[in-house]
């Protein structure tokens, strides 16, 4: 299969197609979509905080896993973040690192359990989706980290720009293309794929299974960490629920953008385009005249519409690998 | 033998990953745990009684019961679908559908039996959408109901907007917070007890629900045993669609207001409860009484911890510890009895290989 012929096959183009098609349609509607100052802003913005943990989650659910505590380790690492602000003069770049790592740390929590209990993953998460969220509660009560309570400095990394392009979604796009390089050049990556095809297999070839799936783990926790950092940047107030939810978008994300959910299948990039495609399809249904009830609606009918696209398309190459198959014999 | 059953054991739908442990040794274990919520259930009111003041007082079960209902009517279907193997997590979603759409009719003047009855429709049409998809198309139930999830809750948002409806009936309103007569126990435990018992009936004495722990332990050999696999599993995510709806109905009665997100994020507390009392999210294992005190036991916690005056945030920590500590222990028991198991082995051979 020749190159060209591989980008217009894969599953990443169509999900990409659909985030054009949104995009246009909205801005034929009203140009300030993309051609103003905020919209454009908005358009790069918005999505990169879930599209940072769908990052993270897709390595996760390519192992056949599910991390579903990402939502409550944005809410503890961004009051984390916020607090240190407020109390401390520890510089930015450091509490950054703090956040991410702290994220880290909540991720190697699920990743052991997981790995040497050997427990299933979506157990673990839940659980530790209301422990972390419970602890933040627990911890904050009923304050709140204002805008006033941050460094300015800080702050401008939510509005800064880098030439046309905002800072935040320059790191987002950094963090993308070093995992989907991960994922598809290394071998490490590779066996993430392999462990998500045939867990058994896997462990059969020798590859460290409960290693991998831990730095899989890991990395969802730190990508996590390193949104939450942002959400602070960009939102300056953080409450006890913050990034609450934010876990059901992240897997939305990757499972729209191809991430098959019994692992082995798609890649970040799918996840990525499934997290623009669903947050700016939340931003464009108002201007396209629909009541932002109905958002969730569409997102549903789109991850409906992905997994049943999926699968008509498996089935056929499927019934295109026996055609192969009989003719050869 | 073996060569003609490996192809087909091979080709199962991959979502059991430890098919290959001793199931005399898991049905102990499960037993021990099921055991183990009801007693944990046991203490905790007990401690509780005795040191929390005013928990024993009767109005306190009265409105841990009225609390706790939606999340043991909705657990009992779900024991169910877990123990095939699958999960709904688009029943609390589904909960709000069922309340914004009775709330809708009811401002469109219908009488209440009649907005109910619609209310219990959609539920039931939209299990069997999650379920069609399951068993029709072949998708996973995770991604169907994730899916499912956003859709039922978004129609119930965009069905009703930002209004609540709270124009009910003080008849229906008054019978979801009544008493049985000459008691504080909530009428509404009537409810959960018949469904109770019909659900216990169905999944413990009955073919079809035999059926249901044979598809959740393999679905290959139950269906070589004749069990109509997809018409179990569509009538269960039917049967999940009917009781959120129920329960829909009856959060709405209770708090006498119709909204959109009504019953956000119960789902995580259903299926909370539904793993801690013992049911293994392989399928295939699991019961209801266990399910039940599991509930309860959320219940209690939550209600014993308001009274003492702590935050009622802390129940998050709790559920999910309970949750974490509940699945580690099993396994851990499990590899200690395979430890025991191997010790035991290596001592008979006497010296053999132990790399194994």
């Amino acid at each position: 299969m020749n190159s060209l012929k591989r980008v217009t096959r894969a599953r990443e183009t169509g999900i990409l197609l659909a985030f054009l098609l949104v995009v246009v349609v909205t801005t034929v509607k009203n140009s300030s979509f993309v051609f103003s100052q905020d919209g454009f802003r908005d358009l790069l913005v918005t999505p990169m905080l879930v599209l940072l943990i769908a990052v993270g989650e897709a390595m996760v659910i390519i192992t056949r896993n599910v991390d579903l505590s990402v939502g409550s380790v944005i809410g503890l690492t961004a009051y984390t973040a916020g607090t240190l602000f407020k109390y401390t003069d520890i510089p930015w770049p450091l509490v950054a690192l703090i956040a991410v790592a702290g994220g880290a740390a909540l991720g190697a929590v699920n990743g052991l359990l997981i790995s040497i209990a050997k427990v299933p993953s979506l157990v673990i998460t839940l659980g530790t989706l209301y422990a972390f969220r419970g602890i933040n509660v627990l911890w904050t009560g009923s304050n709140r980290i204002n805008s006033s309570d941050i460094p300015n400095d800080f702050q401008g990394i939510g509005t800064a720009q880098l030439l046309f392009i905002p800072v935040i979604t320059v790191i987002a796009a950094v963090v993308l293309v070093v995992a989907a390089w991960y994922l598809r050049n290394i071998r490490g990556g590779r066996e993430f794929y392999a462990i998500g095809s045939d867990p058994d297999a896997a462990n059969l070839y020798g590859l460290k299974v409960g290693r991998r799936v831990l730095l899989a783990f890991i990395v969802s926790g730190a990508l996590a960490g390193l949104a939450g950092v942002l959400y602070v940047a960009r939102y300056g107030t953080v409450d006890s629920q913050a990034g609450s939810g934010f876990e059901l978008q992240a897997v939305g994300a990757a499972v729209i953008g191809g991430v098959a959910i019994f692992g082995g299948v798609g890649s970040v990039w799918g996840a990525a385009i499934g997290a623009m495609l669903l947050l700016t399809i939340n931003r464009a249904l108002p201007v396209l005249g629909i009541q932002d009830f109905w958002q969730q609606a569409v997102v549903g009918a789109l991850i409906i519409g992905a997994i049943v696209l999926d699968r008509i398309l498996a089935l056929r190459q499927a019934r295109r690998l026996t055609v192969m198959e009989d003719s050869e014999a | 033998m073996t060569t003609t059953t490996s192809p087909t054991t091979g080709s199962s739908s991959g979502g059991r990953n430890y098919p290959g442990y001793g199931r005399p040794l898991w049905q102990r274990l499960l037993i021990r745990r099921e055991t183990a919520i009801i007693a944990l259930l046991v203490v905790v009111i007990v401690v509780a009684s005795a040191a929390v003041p005013h928990f024993g007082a009767p109005i306190t079960y009265n409105f841990l019961l009225l609390d706790t209902a939606p999340i043991l009517l909705i657990a009992l279907p779900m024991t169910l679908v877990i123990i095939t193997g699958e999960i709904d997590l688009s029943v609390a979603s589904a909960m709000g559908l069922s309340s914004s759409i009775i709330g809708l009719l009811t401002q469109a003047h219908w009488p209440f039996p009649a907005a109910a009855a619609i209310a219990l429709l959609v539920g039931l049409i939209g299990g069997a959408v999650n379920g069609l998809l399951v068993t029709r198309v072949g998708l996973p139930s995770l991604a169907v109901t994730i899916g499912t999830l956003a859709l039922y809750r978004g129609l119930a948002q965009g069905l009703l907007g930002t209004t609540a409806v709270t124009s009910f009936p003080a008849f229906w309103t008054d019978l979801a917070t009544s008493t049985l007569p000459g008691t504080l126990i909530p009428s509404v435990t009537v409810l959960i007890v018949v469904l109770a018992l019909i659900f216990g009936a169905l999944l413990h004495f009955t073919p079809f629900g035999r059926g249901i722990y044979a598809i959740g332990l393999s679905p290959d050999a139950a269906a070589f045993s004749g069990v109509k696999i997809q018409r179990t599993k569509f009538i269960l995510f039917m049967l999940a669609g009917f009781v959120s709806a129920l329960a829909g109905i009856f959060y709405t009665l209770r708090f006498g207001s119709a909204r959109g997100d009504n019953a956000t994020g119960l789902e995580l507390s259903v299926v909370a409860a539904v793993l801690l009392g013992g049911v293994s999210i392989f399928g295939g294992r699991g019961a209801l009484p266990g399910v039940l005190a599991g509930a309860l036991l959320i219940g209690v916690l939550a209600s014993a911890l308001r009274l003492a005056g702590i935050t009622s945030d802390v129940i998050n920590v709790i559920t999910g510890t309970l949750l974490v500590l509940s699945v580690i222990l099993t396994s851990f028991l499990a590899w200690l009895q395979r430890m025991r198991l191997s010790a035991g082995r290596r001592r008979r051979e006497t010296g053999g290989s132990a790399s194994s």
